[in-house]
């Protein structure tokens, strides 16, 4: 069987997405402070950016709930 | 293998239909002349014919030759319940406006942002009861039992970028290799659950026309090429309109007593579907309208069809069920 995952050669990639959350990519793995990992079951994941999930570390959308605005690239400093 | 059976027919048109498909394959289906519908949306004759017209690309039909799937007469057939259907969905739907199109991404995250709905899923999380849940997983099985099928249409026509995209979001749907996690598994597993029967198609004769035509909808989208755009768009909004009502349903599962076999594919669509919106609006749908701006406006236009219909059929539901009334065509045989 094809490992899809096999390909070693893909860095992991996070992306913010606008507005919205971290999508993490590739060969991963999430784990408490302690090291236990995070059960994640696909293969790419949203990492919530709000702050406001109720699943977190992950996103389940109550972003757009509460207005949750930032771009997708870095934000301006210093803010004005 | 996915078999279903003929229901009952509800009018001239599909009468006509399912007689035909009874006898050999292209033989005895005359076109009918220009189909006039007062609400193309909620007649049941048309939608059911339409959808029976699609389900062949999908299913095998009881006592059905699979040689009919692609007979001229068939698609003559069918092309004349699309055009009224397709009219009536354009009524509903406001063009895209040049700032939307010059950024299908943010317009979709303002598009789904004003969702015409009712609030449907704060209704069965606060106050719906058992059997009106029974009934919005009735209606639902249309879609669920063939979950991400009708956006697969779209795969060997998109270009890269947006073709990566979309597989990366029907990979998960079907479970990413796994057939248990398959989310049209996971949905018969919350019939099974709840009592009601995970076959295919086994509740198709209880369906009412503006469920039919939700499904109608994205086959219509997904069979022709030329809406392309259309499906990426509604795969979108879909997809950005789920996480939160899913979680509400899932509560309103719990609510009521039922297990974690029930609420699985709820609590799993929640965390699912926030991945999948951002790739759907941004990648998909922003990659597809990168590649061909021609199709942009009909990304939008799929988003608001999407939202259009499913507040329709929303609103049929909370409105049957303030009268004391089934929204299906009859009460739900569910188990007591």
């Amino acid at each position: 069987m094809v490992d899809p995952n096999a390909d070693q050669s893909r860095p992991v990639t996070i992306t913010p997405y606008p507005d919205g959350p971290y999508l993490v990519r590739g060969d991963f793995v999430v784990t408490d402070q302690e090291g236990n990992e995070l059960p994640t079951a696909r293969r790419t994941i949203a990492l919530c950016r709000c702050g406001k999930s109720r699943i977190r570390p992950f996103c389940d959308g109550t972003h757009k709930l509460i207005g949750f605005k930032a771009p997708s690239g870095t934000e301006p400093w210093p803010c004005d | 293998m996915r078999l279903i059976e003929l229901p009952p027919p509800r009018g001239p048109l599909s009468e006509r239909l399912f007689e035909a498909l009874e006898g050999p394959p292209d033989t005895g289906l005359e076109a009918p002349a220009a189909v006039d519908s007062a609400d193309p949306l909620a007649d049941e004759d048309l939608q059911l014919a339409l959808y029976v017209a699609y389900e062949i690309h999908y299913a095998g039909i009881s006592g059905v030759e699979e040689r009919w799937e692609w007979a001229p007469s068939l698609i003559g057939f069918r092309a004349e319940l699309e055009r009224p259907f397709e009219a009536a969905v354009a009524e509903l739907v406001q063009p895209a406006t040049a700032a939307e199109l010059a950024s299908v991404g943010a317009a979709l995250q303002e598009i789904v942002a004003e969702d015409p709905g009712p609030p449907l899923s704060r209704y069965m999380e606060t106050q719906g009861t058992l059997e009106q849940m029974h009934e919005h997983v009735i209606h639902r099985s249309a879609y669920q039992l063939k979950e991400a099928d009708p956006h697969s249409w779209a795969i060997p026509r998109l270009s890269p970028v947006p073709k990566a995209a979309l597989l990366e979001v029907q990979a998960d749907e079907y479970g990413g290799g796994d057939a248990e996690r398959m989310h049209s598994v996971l949905f018969a597993k919350t019939m099974t659950a709840l009592g009601l029967d995970p076959a295919y198609g086994a509740y198709l004769e209880q369906l009412p026309a503006l469920t039919l035509a939700t499904v109608n909808l994205m086959s219509g989208f997904g069979l022709h090429r030329r809406r392309r755009g259309a499906i990426v768009g509604h795969l979108a909004a879909f997809e950005m309109t789920s996480s939160i009502p899913n979680r509400r349903y899932g509560n309103a599962l719990r609510r009521l007593g039922c297990g974690p076999e029930a609420t699985h594919f709820y609590d799993e669509h929640v965390e699912a579907d926030a991945v999948h919106e951002n790739i759907a609006a941004w990648d998909l749908a922003g990659g597809l309208a990168a590649d061909e701006p021609e199709v942009a406006a009909d990304i939008l236009f799929g988003a608001r069809a999407l939202l259009q219909l499913e507040a329709r059929w929303a609103t049929h539901l909370m409105d049957s069920w303030d009268r004391g009334e089934s929204s299906l065509r009859q009460p739900a045989a569910v188990p007591a």
